[in-house]
Protein backbone atom coordinates (compact mmCIF):
# COMPACT_ATOMS: atom_id res chain seq x y z
CA UNK A 1 0.00 0.00 0.00
CA UNK A 2 1.39 3.17 -0.79
CA UNK A 3 -0.02 6.34 -0.07
CA UNK A 4 0.26 9.96 -2.79
CA UNK A 5 0.44 13.14 -0.60
CA UNK A 6 -1.93 16.12 -1.81
CA UNK A 7 1.14 17.52 -4.12
CA UNK A 8 1.61 14.00 -6.15
CA UNK A 9 0.04 15.55 -9.67
CA UNK A 10 2.23 18.30 -8.93
CA UNK A 11 5.70 16.04 -9.05
CA UNK A 12 3.86 14.23 -11.76
CA UNK A 13 3.51 17.79 -13.74
CA UNK A 14 7.20 18.55 -13.16
CA UNK A 15 8.27 15.46 -14.07
CA UNK A 16 9.43 13.91 -10.80
CA UNK A 17 10.69 10.39 -10.59
CA UNK A 18 8.44 8.87 -8.23
CA UNK A 19 9.83 6.07 -5.47
CA UNK A 20 8.48 4.37 -3.11
CA UNK A 21 9.58 5.84 0.61
CA UNK A 22 8.24 4.61 3.77
CA UNK A 23 5.17 3.64 2.15
CA UNK A 24 4.42 6.96 0.29
CA UNK A 25 4.56 8.11 -3.43
CA UNK A 26 7.53 10.29 -3.26
CA UNK A 27 9.50 12.43 -5.83
CA UNK A 28 13.22 11.45 -5.44
CA UNK A 29 14.56 13.76 -8.01
CA UNK A 30 12.99 15.69 -10.89
CA UNK A 31 15.98 17.76 -13.00
CA UNK A 32 19.06 16.02 -11.58
CA UNK A 33 19.87 15.44 -8.13
CA UNK A 34 22.92 17.79 -7.51
CA UNK A 35 21.09 20.32 -9.63
CA UNK A 36 18.78 20.42 -7.00
CA UNK A 37 21.31 19.93 -4.27
CA UNK A 38 23.44 23.30 -5.33
CA UNK A 39 19.45 24.82 -5.57
CA UNK A 40 19.17 24.50 -1.91
CA UNK A 41 23.04 25.72 -1.50
CA UNK A 42 22.69 28.94 -3.24
CA UNK A 43 19.28 29.71 -3.92
CA UNK A 44 15.98 27.91 -2.83
CA UNK A 45 14.63 24.07 -2.62
CA UNK A 46 11.09 23.85 -2.58
CA UNK A 47 10.85 20.14 -0.81
CA UNK A 48 7.34 17.81 -0.40
CA UNK A 49 7.57 16.91 3.02
CA UNK A 50 3.83 15.62 3.42
CA UNK A 51 4.91 11.95 4.27
CA UNK A 52 6.22 13.33 7.68
CA UNK A 53 3.62 12.73 10.32
CA UNK A 54 1.68 15.15 12.69
CA UNK A 55 0.26 14.05 16.61
CA UNK A 56 -1.49 17.40 17.98
CA UNK A 57 -1.32 17.00 22.19
CA UNK A 58 -4.02 19.60 24.04
CA UNK A 59 -5.05 19.90 26.83
CA UNK A 60 -4.03 21.03 30.82
CA UNK A 61 -1.90 18.28 30.98
CA UNK A 62 -0.53 18.16 27.55
CA UNK A 63 2.78 19.55 29.07
CA UNK A 64 3.42 17.62 31.85
CA UNK A 65 2.44 14.68 29.13
CA UNK A 66 5.19 15.37 26.83
CA UNK A 67 7.75 16.09 29.35
CA UNK A 68 7.23 12.46 30.25
CA UNK A 69 8.19 10.71 27.20
CA UNK A 70 10.63 13.18 25.62
CA UNK A 71 14.54 14.01 27.01
CA UNK A 72 14.35 17.77 26.14
CA UNK A 73 12.85 20.60 27.98
CA UNK A 74 9.20 20.98 26.50
CA UNK A 75 8.58 23.35 29.33
CA UNK A 76 11.37 26.10 28.30
CA UNK A 77 9.40 26.14 25.18
CA UNK A 78 7.84 29.40 24.68
CA UNK A 79 4.37 29.97 22.71
CA UNK A 80 5.65 30.10 19.00
CA UNK A 81 9.00 28.65 19.46
CA UNK A 82 9.72 24.99 18.00
CA UNK A 83 12.55 22.41 19.32
CA UNK A 84 13.88 19.16 18.20
CA UNK A 85 13.17 16.62 21.14
CA UNK A 86 13.96 12.56 21.16
CA UNK A 87 11.44 10.22 22.06
CA UNK A 88 12.99 7.44 24.19
CA UNK A 89 11.95 3.97 24.33
CA UNK A 90 12.28 1.46 27.33
CA UNK A 91 15.25 -0.33 26.28
CA UNK A 92 17.67 2.37 25.97
CA UNK A 93 17.11 3.51 22.35
CA UNK A 94 14.87 5.83 20.19
CA UNK A 95 11.19 5.04 19.27
CA UNK A 96 11.90 9.00 17.05
CA UNK A 97 13.06 11.66 17.06
CA UNK A 98 10.71 14.29 16.63
CA UNK A 99 10.25 18.05 16.35
CA UNK A 100 7.60 20.57 18.67
CA UNK A 101 6.20 22.86 17.43
CA UNK A 102 4.41 25.02 20.66
CA UNK A 103 0.99 26.79 20.04
CA UNK A 104 0.37 27.52 23.27
CA UNK A 105 2.47 27.22 26.46
CA UNK A 106 1.32 24.33 28.29
CA UNK A 107 -1.73 23.02 26.65
CA UNK A 108 -1.26 22.95 22.73
CA UNK A 109 1.02 21.58 21.19
CA UNK A 110 2.07 19.97 17.39
CA UNK A 111 5.01 17.14 17.15
CA UNK A 112 6.33 16.42 13.78
CA UNK A 113 7.46 12.90 13.09
CA UNK A 114 9.36 10.81 10.98
CA UNK A 115 7.16 8.96 8.27
CA UNK A 116 8.20 5.77 8.46
CA UNK A 117 7.75 6.05 12.87
CA UNK A 118 4.30 8.10 12.17
CA UNK A 119 1.47 4.74 12.94
CA UNK A 120 4.33 3.36 15.83
CA UNK A 121 5.33 6.76 17.52
CA UNK A 122 1.04 6.97 17.92
CA UNK A 123 0.81 3.93 19.20
CA UNK A 124 3.36 4.62 21.71
CA UNK A 125 1.95 8.16 22.73
CA UNK A 126 -1.17 6.43 22.80
CA UNK A 127 -0.13 3.92 25.27
CA UNK A 128 1.74 6.41 27.49
CA UNK A 129 -1.05 8.81 27.26
CA UNK A 130 -2.14 10.29 30.86
CA UNK A 131 -5.69 11.91 31.57
CA UNK A 132 -5.99 15.77 30.86
CA UNK A 133 -3.44 15.11 27.46
CA UNK A 134 -5.56 14.61 24.98
CA UNK A 135 -4.07 13.14 21.49
CA UNK A 136 -5.39 13.70 17.79
CA UNK A 137 -3.37 11.81 14.97
CA UNK A 138 -3.33 14.89 12.32
CA UNK A 139 -0.94 13.48 9.68
CA UNK A 140 -3.65 13.23 6.94
CA UNK A 141 -5.21 16.64 7.94
CA UNK A 142 -1.41 18.60 6.62
CA UNK A 143 0.77 18.44 3.78
CA UNK A 144 4.04 20.50 4.63
CA UNK A 145 6.78 21.85 2.58
CA UNK A 146 10.38 22.88 3.03
CA UNK A 147 11.72 26.09 1.88
CA UNK A 148 15.31 26.21 2.18
CA UNK A 149 18.23 28.23 1.11
CA UNK A 150 19.37 31.59 1.02
CA UNK A 151 16.51 33.06 -1.03
CA UNK A 152 14.01 31.30 1.16
CA UNK A 153 12.77 33.41 3.81
CA UNK A 154 12.14 36.03 1.49
CA UNK A 155 10.39 34.35 -0.73
CA UNK A 156 8.19 32.76 2.24
CA UNK A 157 7.75 36.20 3.33
CA UNK A 158 6.15 37.56 0.00
CA UNK A 159 3.76 34.39 -0.01
CA UNK A 160 2.53 34.24 3.17
CA UNK A 161 2.73 37.83 3.51
CA UNK A 162 4.13 38.53 6.45
CA UNK A 163 7.81 39.34 6.84
CA UNK A 164 9.65 36.31 8.70
CA UNK A 165 13.12 37.65 6.99
CA UNK A 166 14.09 38.52 10.63
CA UNK A 167 12.93 35.14 12.24
CA UNK A 168 15.77 33.16 14.60
CA UNK A 169 15.73 29.65 14.08
CA UNK A 170 12.76 27.34 15.93
CA UNK A 171 10.28 30.76 15.37
CA UNK A 172 6.76 29.93 14.17
CA UNK A 173 4.63 31.85 12.00
CA UNK A 174 0.38 30.91 12.16
CA UNK A 175 -1.98 32.01 9.88
CA UNK A 176 -3.85 31.57 7.47
CA UNK A 177 -2.96 30.69 3.22
CA UNK A 178 -6.30 31.00 0.24
CA UNK A 179 -8.70 29.98 3.49
CA UNK A 180 -6.52 27.37 4.91
CA UNK A 181 -4.45 27.26 8.54
CA UNK A 182 -0.94 27.10 7.83
CA UNK A 183 1.73 26.61 10.75
CA UNK A 184 5.18 28.12 9.26
CA UNK A 185 8.81 27.60 11.57
CA UNK A 186 12.28 28.54 10.68
CA UNK A 187 13.49 24.90 10.64
CA UNK A 188 14.71 22.37 8.21
CA UNK A 189 16.97 19.38 7.87
CA UNK A 190 19.74 21.35 5.21
CA UNK A 191 21.64 22.92 6.94
CA UNK A 192 20.30 26.44 5.39
CA UNK A 193 18.11 28.88 6.22
CA UNK A 194 14.59 28.75 5.48
CA UNK A 195 11.85 27.00 6.79
CA UNK A 196 8.85 24.61 7.03
CA UNK A 197 5.24 25.08 6.56
CA UNK A 198 2.39 22.80 7.78
CA UNK A 199 -0.45 23.50 4.90
CA UNK A 200 -4.00 22.49 5.58
CA UNK A 201 -4.36 19.86 2.96
CA UNK A 202 -7.08 20.97 0.47
CA UNK A 203 -4.71 24.41 0.25
CA UNK A 204 -1.49 22.70 -0.39
CA UNK A 205 -1.46 22.89 -4.64
CA UNK A 206 -2.10 26.69 -4.52
CA UNK A 207 0.99 26.79 -2.26
CA UNK A 208 3.39 25.24 -3.70
CA UNK A 209 1.97 27.09 -7.32
CA UNK A 210 2.45 29.82 -5.24
CA UNK A 211 5.96 29.28 -4.43
CA UNK A 212 7.26 27.91 -7.87
CA UNK A 213 5.93 31.32 -9.50
CA UNK A 214 7.12 33.68 -7.00
CA UNK A 215 10.15 32.06 -6.43
CA UNK A 216 11.29 31.85 -10.02
CA UNK A 217 12.46 35.32 -9.16
CA UNK A 218 14.77 33.35 -6.82
CA UNK A 219 16.04 30.68 -8.76
CA UNK A 220 13.84 28.25 -6.70
CA UNK A 221 13.91 24.88 -7.67
CA UNK A 222 11.73 21.83 -7.01
CA UNK A 223 13.86 19.04 -5.10
CA UNK A 224 13.12 15.54 -4.16
CA UNK A 225 14.05 13.30 -1.01
CA UNK A 226 17.54 12.58 -3.29
CA UNK A 227 18.66 16.25 -2.40
CA UNK A 228 17.35 16.19 1.09
CA UNK A 229 19.03 12.99 1.87
CA UNK A 230 22.80 14.47 0.41
CA UNK A 231 21.74 18.33 1.96
CA UNK A 232 21.04 16.58 5.24
CA UNK A 233 24.14 13.75 5.10
CA UNK A 234 26.26 17.05 4.72
CA UNK A 235 25.59 18.82 7.99
CA UNK A 236 26.00 15.42 9.62
CA UNK A 237 21.92 15.19 10.74
CA UNK A 238 21.28 11.92 11.46
CA UNK A 239 18.15 9.64 10.22
CA UNK A 240 16.34 8.25 12.10
CA UNK A 241 16.39 3.64 10.71
CA UNK A 242 20.32 4.72 10.38
CA UNK A 243 22.05 6.95 12.80
CA UNK A 244 19.76 6.18 15.64
CA UNK A 245 17.32 3.50 16.26
CA UNK A 246 15.28 1.77 18.41
CA UNK A 247 18.87 -0.13 19.77
CA UNK A 248 21.24 2.68 19.22
CA UNK A 249 21.97 4.45 22.39
CA UNK A 250 21.53 8.66 21.16
CA UNK A 251 24.56 9.58 23.46
CA UNK A 252 26.53 8.07 20.89
CA UNK A 253 24.92 9.66 17.88
CA UNK A 254 26.10 12.90 19.71
CA UNK A 255 22.89 13.35 20.67
CA UNK A 256 23.63 14.11 24.58
CA UNK A 257 22.81 18.20 23.81
CA UNK A 258 19.11 17.02 23.68
CA UNK A 259 18.68 14.40 26.44
CA UNK A 260 18.38 16.89 29.62
CA UNK A 261 18.34 13.92 32.37
CA UNK A 262 20.18 16.06 34.88
CA UNK A 263 16.64 18.60 34.99
CA UNK A 264 13.62 16.07 34.32
CA UNK A 265 12.60 12.47 34.35
CA UNK A 266 11.38 10.67 31.57
CA UNK A 267 10.60 7.15 31.04
CA UNK A 268 13.37 5.25 29.32
CA UNK A 269 15.86 7.65 31.43
CA UNK A 270 17.21 5.02 33.00
CA UNK A 271 17.55 2.66 30.41
CA UNK A 272 19.94 5.29 28.50
CA UNK A 273 21.82 6.40 31.24
CA UNK A 274 22.52 2.70 32.11
CA UNK A 275 23.91 2.49 28.25
CA UNK A 276 25.45 5.66 28.77
CA UNK A 277 27.37 4.26 32.08
CA UNK A 278 28.36 0.91 31.49
CA UNK A 279 30.73 2.86 28.39
CA UNK A 280 29.11 3.22 24.95
CA UNK A 281 31.54 1.22 22.70
CA UNK A 282 31.23 3.06 19.03
CA UNK A 283 30.45 6.69 18.05
CA UNK A 284 29.01 8.67 15.41
CA UNK A 285 31.58 10.07 13.29
CA UNK A 286 32.06 12.16 9.64
CA UNK A 287 34.08 10.35 7.14
CA UNK A 288 35.57 11.60 4.44
CA UNK A 289 36.92 9.39 1.45
CA UNK A 290 40.68 9.72 0.23
CA UNK A 291 40.52 7.84 -2.54
CA UNK A 292 37.56 8.36 -5.61
CA UNK A 293 34.95 5.80 -3.93
CA UNK A 294 31.31 6.44 -2.48
CA UNK A 295 30.64 4.51 0.99
CA UNK A 296 27.75 3.43 1.61
CA UNK A 297 25.11 2.24 4.47
CA UNK A 298 26.39 -0.85 6.26
CA UNK A 299 30.24 -1.42 4.36
CA UNK A 300 32.43 -1.96 7.05
CA UNK A 301 35.02 0.46 8.13
CA UNK A 302 38.81 -1.08 9.07
CA UNK A 303 42.17 -0.22 10.00
CA UNK A 304 44.78 -1.23 9.27
CA UNK A 305 47.65 -1.45 12.13
CA UNK A 306 51.12 -3.29 11.57
CA UNK A 307 49.19 -5.37 8.50
CA UNK A 308 46.54 -6.55 10.62
CA UNK A 309 43.24 -5.70 9.48
CA UNK A 310 40.47 -4.87 12.03
CA UNK A 311 37.33 -3.76 12.35
CA UNK A 312 36.27 -0.99 14.10
CA UNK A 313 33.25 -0.07 12.94
CA UNK A 314 30.25 0.31 10.08
CA UNK A 315 28.86 2.96 7.82
CA UNK A 316 25.03 4.46 8.59
CA UNK A 317 24.37 6.95 5.68
CA UNK A 318 27.03 7.30 3.06
CA UNK A 319 26.90 9.07 -0.09
CA UNK A 320 28.75 11.68 -3.14
CA UNK A 321 28.91 14.97 -1.41
CA UNK A 322 27.64 17.70 -4.49
CA UNK A 323 29.71 20.31 -2.60
CA UNK A 324 32.36 18.42 -2.16
CA UNK A 325 32.66 16.36 -5.06
CA UNK A 326 33.95 13.55 -3.15
CA UNK A 327 32.48 10.75 -0.78
CA UNK A 328 31.41 11.40 2.42
CA UNK A 329 30.02 9.07 5.42
CA UNK A 330 28.34 8.69 8.50
CA UNK A 331 29.97 5.92 10.62
CA UNK A 332 29.84 3.88 13.88
CA UNK A 333 33.57 3.54 14.63
CA UNK A 334 34.94 1.98 18.03
CA UNK A 335 35.92 4.47 20.33
CA UNK A 336 39.73 4.43 20.42
CA UNK A 337 39.59 5.09 16.45
CA UNK A 338 36.64 7.78 16.81
CA UNK A 339 39.45 10.69 16.89
CA UNK A 340 39.32 13.45 14.15
CA UNK A 341 42.00 12.88 11.31
CA UNK A 342 42.64 9.34 12.07
CA UNK A 343 42.80 7.43 8.87
CA UNK A 344 41.07 4.18 8.13
CA UNK A 345 39.76 2.36 5.42
CA UNK A 346 36.08 1.36 4.34
CA UNK A 347 35.56 -1.56 3.10
CA UNK A 348 33.63 -1.04 -0.36
CA UNK A 349 32.58 -4.87 -2.67
CA UNK A 350 35.43 -6.62 -1.16
CA UNK A 351 37.99 -3.45 -2.03
CA UNK A 352 39.61 -1.05 0.60
CA UNK A 353 39.07 2.66 0.43
CA UNK A 354 41.24 5.18 2.11
CA UNK A 355 39.53 7.43 4.13
CA UNK A 356 39.20 10.01 7.36
CA UNK A 357 37.67 10.89 10.16
CA UNK A 358 36.92 14.88 9.83
CA UNK A 359 35.15 17.13 12.38
CA UNK A 360 30.72 17.49 11.45
CA UNK A 361 28.84 19.01 10.07
CA UNK A 362 31.11 18.52 6.30
CA UNK A 363 29.66 21.49 4.88
CA UNK A 364 30.88 24.14 7.53
CA UNK A 365 28.08 26.73 7.26
CA UNK B 1 13.79 10.19 -28.26
CA UNK B 2 16.48 7.21 -27.00
CA UNK B 3 18.90 6.33 -29.54
CA UNK B 4 19.22 2.70 -29.99
CA UNK B 5 21.51 2.05 -32.84
CA UNK B 6 20.53 -0.97 -35.37
CA UNK B 7 23.99 -2.21 -35.61
CA UNK B 8 24.90 -3.24 -31.84
CA UNK B 9 24.07 -5.73 -29.38
CA UNK B 10 22.30 -5.01 -26.47
CA UNK B 11 21.30 -6.69 -22.84
CA UNK B 12 18.49 -6.88 -20.48
CA UNK B 13 20.77 -5.24 -18.55
CA UNK B 14 20.76 -1.95 -20.30
CA UNK B 15 24.33 -2.68 -21.96
CA UNK B 16 25.11 -2.19 -25.58
CA UNK B 17 27.65 -4.02 -27.66
CA UNK B 18 29.40 -3.46 -30.55
CA UNK B 19 31.11 -6.15 -32.55
CA UNK B 20 34.53 -5.45 -34.35
CA UNK B 21 35.56 -8.91 -35.40
CA UNK B 22 36.57 -10.51 -32.45
CA UNK B 23 36.76 -7.59 -30.37
CA UNK B 24 33.52 -6.17 -28.44
CA UNK B 25 33.22 -2.38 -26.91
CA UNK B 26 30.84 -2.59 -24.02
CA UNK B 27 28.76 0.45 -22.60
CA UNK B 28 25.65 1.46 -20.71
CA UNK B 29 22.77 2.54 -23.10
CA UNK B 30 20.65 6.03 -23.20
CA UNK B 31 18.11 4.24 -21.17
CA UNK B 32 20.73 3.04 -18.30
CA UNK B 33 22.21 6.44 -18.43
CA UNK B 34 18.51 7.91 -17.65
CA UNK B 35 17.68 6.02 -14.98
CA UNK B 36 20.71 5.79 -13.18
CA UNK B 37 20.63 9.77 -13.37
CA UNK B 38 24.24 11.74 -13.19
CA UNK B 39 27.21 9.23 -12.65
CA UNK B 40 29.55 10.78 -9.98
CA UNK B 41 31.47 7.20 -9.87
CA UNK B 42 32.55 4.47 -12.29
CA UNK B 43 34.46 1.22 -11.06
CA UNK B 44 35.95 -0.90 -13.99
CA UNK B 45 38.10 -4.03 -14.40
CA UNK B 46 42.10 -4.42 -15.05
CA UNK B 47 42.95 -5.66 -18.21
CA UNK B 48 43.95 -9.05 -19.00
CA UNK B 49 41.17 -9.95 -16.43
CA UNK B 50 38.86 -12.78 -17.42
CA UNK B 51 35.30 -11.86 -17.82
CA UNK B 52 31.90 -14.03 -18.05
CA UNK B 53 28.68 -13.68 -20.16
CA UNK B 54 26.03 -12.53 -17.91
CA UNK B 55 28.55 -11.62 -14.58
CA UNK B 56 29.44 -8.59 -12.90
CA UNK B 57 32.19 -6.46 -14.20
CA UNK B 58 31.87 -3.20 -12.55
CA UNK B 59 29.90 -0.84 -10.63
CA UNK B 60 28.65 2.39 -11.60
CA UNK B 61 27.23 5.12 -9.17
CA UNK B 62 25.26 7.62 -9.18
CA UNK B 63 24.98 10.18 -5.62
CA UNK B 64 22.12 8.10 -4.63
CA UNK B 65 22.35 4.19 -6.16
CA UNK B 66 24.88 2.05 -7.14
CA UNK B 67 24.18 -0.82 -9.91
CA UNK B 68 26.29 -3.15 -11.23
CA UNK B 69 27.42 -3.68 -14.85
CA UNK B 70 26.98 -7.18 -16.48
CA UNK B 71 29.50 -8.36 -18.98
CA UNK B 72 27.32 -9.18 -22.53
CA UNK B 73 30.14 -11.69 -23.55
CA UNK B 74 32.90 -13.74 -22.06
CA UNK B 75 36.72 -12.93 -22.89
CA UNK B 76 39.29 -11.15 -22.02
CA UNK B 77 39.79 -7.93 -20.86
CA UNK B 78 42.00 -5.66 -23.33
CA UNK B 79 41.12 -2.10 -23.07
CA UNK B 80 39.36 -0.28 -20.37
CA UNK B 81 38.07 3.37 -20.69
CA UNK B 82 39.65 4.86 -17.99
CA UNK B 83 38.78 8.73 -18.69
CA UNK B 84 35.79 7.52 -17.10
CA UNK B 85 37.76 7.35 -13.82
CA UNK B 86 37.85 11.52 -13.62
CA UNK B 87 35.28 12.30 -15.89
CA UNK B 88 32.28 9.76 -14.64
CA UNK B 89 29.98 12.40 -16.77
CA UNK B 90 31.18 10.75 -20.18
CA UNK B 91 28.08 8.68 -19.37
CA UNK B 92 25.52 10.75 -19.03
CA UNK B 93 26.49 13.14 -21.54
CA UNK B 94 27.87 10.46 -24.17
CA UNK B 95 26.68 7.03 -23.81
CA UNK B 96 26.99 5.83 -26.48
CA UNK B 97 30.78 6.78 -27.56
CA UNK B 98 32.69 8.62 -25.22
CA UNK B 99 31.22 6.58 -22.55
CA UNK B 100 32.59 3.30 -23.54
CA UNK B 101 33.33 1.26 -20.55
CA UNK B 102 35.78 -1.84 -21.51
CA UNK B 103 36.72 -3.80 -24.67
CA UNK B 104 36.66 -7.44 -24.39
CA UNK B 105 38.47 -10.23 -26.56
CA UNK B 106 35.99 -12.71 -27.62
CA UNK B 107 36.05 -16.54 -26.05
CA UNK B 108 33.38 -17.58 -28.21
CA UNK B 109 31.38 -15.50 -31.29
CA UNK B 110 28.74 -17.87 -30.58
CA UNK B 111 27.28 -16.09 -27.03
CA UNK B 112 26.48 -12.90 -29.43
CA UNK B 113 23.38 -14.89 -30.62
CA UNK B 114 22.12 -14.63 -26.76
CA UNK B 115 22.28 -10.91 -27.17
CA UNK B 116 18.99 -8.33 -27.95
CA UNK B 117 19.36 -7.02 -31.49
CA UNK B 118 17.61 -3.44 -31.75
CA UNK B 119 14.13 -3.89 -32.25
CA UNK B 120 13.66 -6.28 -29.33
CA UNK B 121 15.82 -4.24 -27.14
CA UNK B 122 13.23 -1.37 -28.49
CA UNK B 123 10.68 -3.18 -27.45
CA UNK B 124 11.90 -4.16 -24.30
CA UNK B 125 12.34 -0.34 -23.11
CA UNK B 126 9.19 0.72 -24.36
CA UNK B 127 7.71 -1.54 -22.03
CA UNK B 128 9.16 -0.09 -18.86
Amino acid sequence: MTSKTPLYEKHIALDGRMVDFAGWLMPVQYKGLQEEHQSTRNHVGLFDVSHMGEIRVKGPKALEFLESVTTNLVGQLEPLRAQYNLLPNDKGGLVDDIYIYCLEKNTDYLICVNASNDEKDWQWLLSHKIDGAELTHESSKWAQVAVQGPGALKLISEVLDHDVTLFKKNQILRGSFNGGEFIFATTGYTGEMGGEIFISSPQAESLWDKLLQLGSAYHIAPSGLGARDTLRTEMGYPLYGHEISDTLNPFAANLGWVIKSDQKNFLGKSEILAGKAQGLTHKLVGIELIDKGIARAEHRVKKNSDNNLTDIGWVTSGTFSPTLQKGIALAYVALPEAFIGNQILIEVRSKLFRAIVVSLPFVKK
Amino acid sequence: MIRVPEDYYYTKDHEWAQADENVVTVGITEFAQQSLGEVVYVELPEEGQKVSQGDPFGVVESVKAVSDLYAPVSGTVIEVNSSLVDNPSFLNDNPMVDGWLIRIELDNEKELANLLRAPDYKKLISEK
